[in-house]
């Protein structure tokens, strides 16, 4: 069985936000970046199922020379091959058909993403793939078994949970549930060393055109100082959210 | 050339969130001079259908038969009814992100999720959304000709403006890719991303014994419950509960945060609700910084004495 996990690279959670060029660009300097959160959830349950049922994982992203470490971070904890479409995502649109067109010449069982990124936050990238490819589409995965060809999952749904049985191939857009917290791998130093044998391809991108384009970002408003409500005083509180806020 | 709403319904009525972005297509609309058609998946109640006029719906396409997470049936009925449509709007949620991103595919479509704001210009279509997990807002430019919008729950409020609405039932059915075996509602709990009110907890509250003034405080107040990552990490609370930046983004008129630090991850999840009420034993706690309101004190004194203020002033 093959599965393909796709990897965005996204700044680390505890970056602080800024931008250049005018606030038209994200400001990349003294960002560290990571594997998106969501993404790794979706690595270790690959791994998981290669340990289980010995698949081969290649894992992808669309991205510029700089997204190569977390990609060498993925083999090290266990993908036997990488793959960098080399190509600066401008939008989910051209991102999506960058990687159903790598899928399409390589064929895979599971392509496993994340829910989101927590970059562009689009939500869009799984969904456009499986469409490209006509395949099905499982969203907010919080569960995966396989038995033989078939393939059954849990999926978050607003106000519930859905359990879903379909056919590989299949995309599934995954989160924590999928594994939890505890499972997240960190590279061993033998994981790190067997990465440097392991294949890092680059592919070129096929098509540049893009949906949408970014023009100009900016903060959040700032929010006014805190007032503090004495703790003895909690008549106080409810009063300001009452008649101040008005929210309750 | 008329504006498409999708309607997500649940048990049969439709979200509020549903409303809320009826209410943004029928402002676009009108904008636009055009009318305002609605689609809906799934059984639902007639009166409900009803209640779309009240927000200026001029059509209602019901498919009764068809389940709504079936996102190639959905995707496919929309391409080949509404053909003519420019503008397709929907709200964020979890079923709608399944569909939006096909339909994106099939119509050449430009997909701007987690709209935060009115149309900034019609031609080229341009709107905020928010973008890097509520940190920043972008300004986006459809680069097509049809262009779908997916609005984040709480960020339009409701606007009723009657018209005349002609309801049409369609009872096909199809058959599915996906095989849905089993659905598990919540129906007793409001839903995260669609609370006005959400009452949240962490670590502070020392261990899961100690949720249940939390959960009375929630249902005094017609509240959803929340918490912190390392809460639903330790299993104290379920996964399904778990904001921030790695977890559920929300955005509600009230956030109230009982025992979190106020990390820069957490922060990121819900600082786009519009009042925040702090309660932390910590002066130092980060929060503070994103709250509008805060008492400096411990949980277990505070949290009671609210729920007896609400008790006596709703009386
Ligand atoms: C990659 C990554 C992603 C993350 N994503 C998220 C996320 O999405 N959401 C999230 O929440 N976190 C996230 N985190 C974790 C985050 O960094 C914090 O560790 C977490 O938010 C802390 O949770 P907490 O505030 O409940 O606990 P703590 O930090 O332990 O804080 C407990 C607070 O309770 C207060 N307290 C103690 N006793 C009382 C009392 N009796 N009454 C009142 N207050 C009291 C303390 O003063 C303290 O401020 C992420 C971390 C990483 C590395
Ligand atoms: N540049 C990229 N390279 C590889 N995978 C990506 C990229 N961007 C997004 N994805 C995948 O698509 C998922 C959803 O991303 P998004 O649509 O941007 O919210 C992510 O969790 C990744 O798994």
């Amino acid at each position: 069985m093959k599965i393909l996990i796709c990897l965005s690279c996204v700044p680390d959670t505890t970056s602080k936000i800024n931008f250049t060029d005018d606030d038209s660009k994200f400001d990349k300097s003294g960002i560290q970046f990571i594997i998106n959160p969501y993404d790794e959830f979706g690595l270790t349950k690959a791994m998981m199922l290669k340990e289980t049922n010995g698949c081969e994982i290649t894992a992808i992203t669309v991205g510029d020379v700089s997204v190569e470490p977390i990609l060498r971070k993925a083999l090290a904890i266990g993908a036997d091959k990488a793959v960098r479409i080399n190509h600066d995502p401008k939008d989910s649109y051209s991102t999506a058909v960058e990687i159903a067109s790598y899928i399409k010449n390589n064929s895979f069982d599971i392509i496993i993403t994340g829910r989101e990124s927590i970059d562009y936050n689009g939500c869009a990238v799984p969904g456009m793939i499986s469409e490209i490819l006509n395949l099905p589409f499982v969203n907010a995965c919080i569960n995966l078994e396989i038995n033989d060809n078939s393939i059954k999952m849990i999926r978050e749904i607003d106000g519930g949970k859905e359990t879903i049985q379909a056919q590989m191939p299949i995309v599934v857009a995954g989160q924590k549930g999928l594994v939890e917290e505890s499972d997240l791998r960190i590279p061993n130093m033998r994981g790190i060393m067997q990465a440097r044998n392991k294949p890092l391809n680059i592919v070129e991108p096929i098509n540049t055109t893009v949906f949408t384009q970014s023009i100009k970002f900016e903060k959040p408003k700032e929010k006014e100082e805190c007032k503090l409500i004495d703790a003895g005083n909690i008549t106080e509180l409810i009063n300001l959210l009452k008649n101040e806020a008005k929210v309750i | 050339m008329s504006v498409l709403v999708y309607t997500e319904s649940w048990n049969n009525v439709f979200r509020k969130n549903t409303y809320e972005t009826v209410s943004y297509a029928k402002t676009i609309s009108n904008e636009l001079s055009e009318e305002l058609n609605a689609i809906s998946f799934g059984e639902v109640d007639r009166l409900e259908l009803e209640k779309l006029s009240t927000y200026g719906v001029t059509k209602v396409y019901s498919f009764t038969k068809i389940n709504k997470g079936d996102s190639q049936t959905v995707t496919s009925i929309i391409e080949n009814e509404f053909s003519n449509s420019k503008l397709f709007i929907f709200s964020n949620t979890y079923t709608s992100k399944m569909i939006t991103s096909r339909l994106s595919i099939r119509l050449k479509a430009a997909l701007i999720t987690n709209v935060v704001s009115t149309v900034n210009s019609i031609d080229p279509l341009t709107v905020k959304r928010q973008s890097f997990s509520s940190k920043a807002i972008e300004k986006v430019t459809a680069k097509t000709n049809k262009v779908i919008l997916s609005i984040a729950p709480n960020s339009y409020q409701l606007i009723e403006n009657k018209s005349n609405i002609e309801i049409k039932i369609f009872d096909i059915e199809k058959g599915s890719d996906l095989n849905i075996l089993s659905q598990e509602n919540s129906t007793d709990k409001i839903s995260l991303s669609e609370a006005e009110i959400i009452v949240s907890a962490g670590r502070g509250l020392k261990g899961p014994e100690n949720w249940g003034m939390i959960e009375e405080l929630a249902s005094l107040l017609n509240a959803a419950t929340a918490c912190s990552k390392p809460v639903s990490d330790i299993g104290w609370r379920p996964h399904s509960e778990h904001v921030g930046q790695t977890g559920k983004a929300v955005s509600p008129n009230l956030y109230i945060a009982i025992g979190i630090s106020g990390a820069i991850q957490h922060l990121a999840g819900v600082n786009s609700s519009k009042n925040i009420v702090v309660i932390n034993t910590d002066s130092e706690a980060p929060f503070f910084k994103a709250a509008n309101y805060g008492v400096v004190g411990d949980a277990f004194e505070v949290i009671p004495k609210m729920i007896e203020e609400i008790k006596k002033s709703s009386l």
